[in-house]
């Protein structure tokens, strides 16, 4: 591994620090969609990482489940729940689930 | 602070062990025996140019076997779980609105995304990646089709069948394996071909495309399942 190399590694890790940092520690009223973008972050330096070391495959692996399917999955999931949410409100927090029940 | 003082200590002890470990750390100069084994014999007797892929399918097969069948067993639990709850209402379910660029974008990437998963796990013996990424793939692809239109209906038939059928003929290719060539899951029940050409290494493109099939179905009935169901009270 060459300095060139060694340093790119570094980079990355910091990369992965800060991204880390940032999904855990970010505040503010509509702060989940960059927590799990920061988070698919970390997955997706993570994989860079597993390039440089030369393990082509768990990058692919990582890329495609961590920071792909992963990242997707909790996007999808937070437009369920923002969902159910919504229902609450219209129906004044009767139907606590989001069902009517008539 | 009692609390904090002892969190503090872990997370310093986690961090000794840890710079302990990266500091001792020696990259080993030569491969060893088994490395060396693989290495040296994967072209020769597997016909594989990616010796990872070799090793998955044919040197530890029965590993591969056994890591498909805990990703079928998560996928059914999942799937008995959540038929417990009751299946959603369409017409009664607000959702968020879906933007148009996600409609838009999601028509014109998911069937390339799908066919880069296909092309990953049939080519699994020649480049990086194979069944596990290429499934992980395409099911990600099944899974902005579902964020772009949350309503939409996959059929659970077609992912059971091609599920089933997937892991019966993974199987039934390693049982041949014990009767044509050298042991379960033997990749030379057909000839390895020349290396580096895609129709070649034997059984492990037919193997590495079952298991591809097999894992994108297995997340896709999970998404699929999770997408269906109406919260539980």
């Amino acid at each position: 591994m060459n300095i060139l190399m060694t340093g790119m590694s570094a980079v990355l890790c910091i990369a992965m620090l800060g991204a880390a940092l940032l999904a855990i520690r970010v505040k503010g009223d509509d702060s989940l969609p960059l927590s799990i973008l920061a988070a698919g972050l970390v997955s997706l330096f993570a994989s860079v990482l597993f390039l440089i070391l030369a393990a082509p495959d768990v990058a692919m692996t990582e890329a495609a489940i961590g920071s792909g399917l992963t990242t997707f999955l909790f996007f999808f999931l937070l437009a369920r729940i923002r969902g159910t949410a919504q229902t609450v409100d219209k129906n004044d927090g009767s139907a606590l689930d989001g069902r009517d029940y008539d | 602070m009692i609390k904090r003082f002892i969190t503090l200590l872990l997370l310093a002890g986690i961090g000794a062990i840890f710079a302990s470990l990266l500091f001792t750390y020696v990259p080993d100069s030569e491969l060893n025996r088994t490395a060396d084994y693989y290495a040296g014999h994967t072209a020769s007797d597997i016909g594989a140019a990616n010796i990872v892929t070799a090793i998955i399918v044919t040197y530890r097969g029965l590993d591969t076997l056994g890591e498909v069948t805990v990703l079928f067993l998560a996928s059914s639990i999942v799937g008995l779980v959540l038929s417990l709850g009751q299946k959603q209402h369409k017409t009664q379910r607000n959702r968020v609105a879906v933007g148009e660029l996600l409609t838009t974008g999601s028509r014109f990437l998911a069937p390339l995304i799908m066919l880069l998963g296909v092309y990953v796990f049939v080519n699994g013996h020649l480049t990086p990646g194979g069944g596990f990424q290429g499934g992980a793939i395409i099911a990600s692809g099944m899974l902005l089709l579902l964020l772009a239109d949350p309503l939409r209906h996959f059929s659970h038939t077609l992912i059971a069948t091609l599920e089933s059928f997937s892991g019966l003929s993974y199987v039934a290719l390693g049982v041949l394996g014990l009767f044509m060539a050298g042991g379960f899951l033997d990749n030379r029940i057909l000839p390895t071909g020349t290396l580096g050409e895609l129709i070649s290494a034997g059984a492990i493109p037919l193997i590495y495309s079952l298991i591809g099939l097999k894992v994108g179905a297995e997340f896709s009935s999970m998404l699929a399942s999770l997408s269906e169901t109406e919260d539980m009270k």
